[in-house]
């Protein structure tokens, strides 16, 4: 893709405000779900789920991989099963 | 590679830049990928360490809200948010070549950057004048805890105990290295904006204002998940 192609193109304006006001309404249901009188579990399961969401927009939208090649997509992907197997294998100690 | 293959599979983000030919991305950026994957994996240990401490000793940690303020930290973090999108406003910025908007939305993400470190001082504080500190043989419900807990006007040993040396250590290792990811960040926030003023960013290249952006917002990402663990689980 050329310069103008990528100013002029699809990457121009990418939803900055759109995914800000997504990370802010997740953040507020977050505090209020955290408050919730449900079981422990599905606290953790809920709140973990909503922030890993938080994250991956983030990295998508603001760090921009969604336009990145997808050679970087598996270079990012890398660490990701280390820290899969890490937080897994630390849980099933108990 | 020639610049027209450049321009047919380079970079998406920027204009032509050296770029490593099996990446196809410009040097500098491969590297900094490289480096965050590295602190990702960096949290991921001090994240791991909490869980499996937190789960062999749960009677160490407190409940949410009950230690901890999350009212505060949750303001906190729609600051750090906020800071995430005015460093993408400054990179918006300089791709048009518009260099006053760069330079506004940089400064806003310093200011808001360092009111973040700020406000998490004012939490240091706070929680260490009522005795939540690093490595507390037991952390006894005072000011805030004893309130939640039910406590109200107890002090010292006379109150409940809601934690116990783990909390405070876990609490701070994870936090400081965060505040400190922060507080470099908004030192190399600051140097970008002395270059950009310096009129050394163009809508041709940018990659300075880029490569500070992947770091703040990874910076951004890491304290969203840090946010849900320490404070609200």
């Amino acid at each position: 893709m050329t310069t103008e192609a990528h100013t002029q193109g699809e990457h121009h304006d990418p939803p900055y405000m759109i995914i800000f006001g997504v990370l802010l309404v997740m953040t507020l249901a977050e505090v209020g779900y955290a408050f919730l009188s449900l079981p422990k579990v599905w606290l953790a399961v809920g709140l973990c789920v909503m922030a890993i969401w938080k994250a991956i927009l983030v990295a998508l939208y603001y760090m921009h991989l969604r336009w990145e090649p997808p050679r970087l997509w598996v270079l990012v992907a890398v660490p990701l099963p280390l820290v899969v197997i890490l937080i897994v294998a630390v849980l099933t100690e108990f | 590679m020639t610049s027209h293959a450049h321009a047919v599979h380079g970079d998406m983000m920027v204009p032509d830049q050296t770029f490593e030919p099996g990446m196809r991305i410009y040097n500098m950026k491969l590297g900094m990928w490289v480096f965050l994957l590295s602190e990702v994996m960096f949290f991921t240990s001090l994240i791991g360490t909490y869980i499996i401490l937190r789960f062999a000793h749960p009677d160490h940690f407190a409940d949410p809200g009950v230690v901890l303020n999350v009212t505060l930290t949750a303001f906190n973090t729609f600051f750090l948010i906020c800071s995430s999108v005015t460093m993408v406003k400054a990179f918006a910025a300089i791709q048009k070549g518009d260099q006053k908007g760069l330079k506004l939305w940089l400064l806003a993400t310093i200011v808001i950057g360092a009111a973040f470190v700020g406000i998490q001082a004012v939490e240091y504080a706070t929680l260490a004048e009522e005795g939540f500190v690093p490595a507390a043989a037991e952390y006894h419900a005072v000011g805030r805890a004893a309130h939640e807990a039910g406590a109200a006007g107890a002090a010292g040993a006379e109150a409940p105990i809601v934690g116990g040396p783990l909390y405070g250590a876990t609490f701070y290792t994870m936090t400081g290295f965060h505040g400190a990811h922060v507080s470099i960040g908004v030192l190399c926030l600051i140097f970008v904006l002395i270059r950009a003023m310096r009129g050394s960013y163009t809508a041709a290249d940018h990659r300075g204002v880029e490569l500070i952006g992947l770091y703040w917002h990874f910076v951004d990402l890491v304290w969203i998940i840090l946010f849900t663990i320490v404070y609200l689980i």
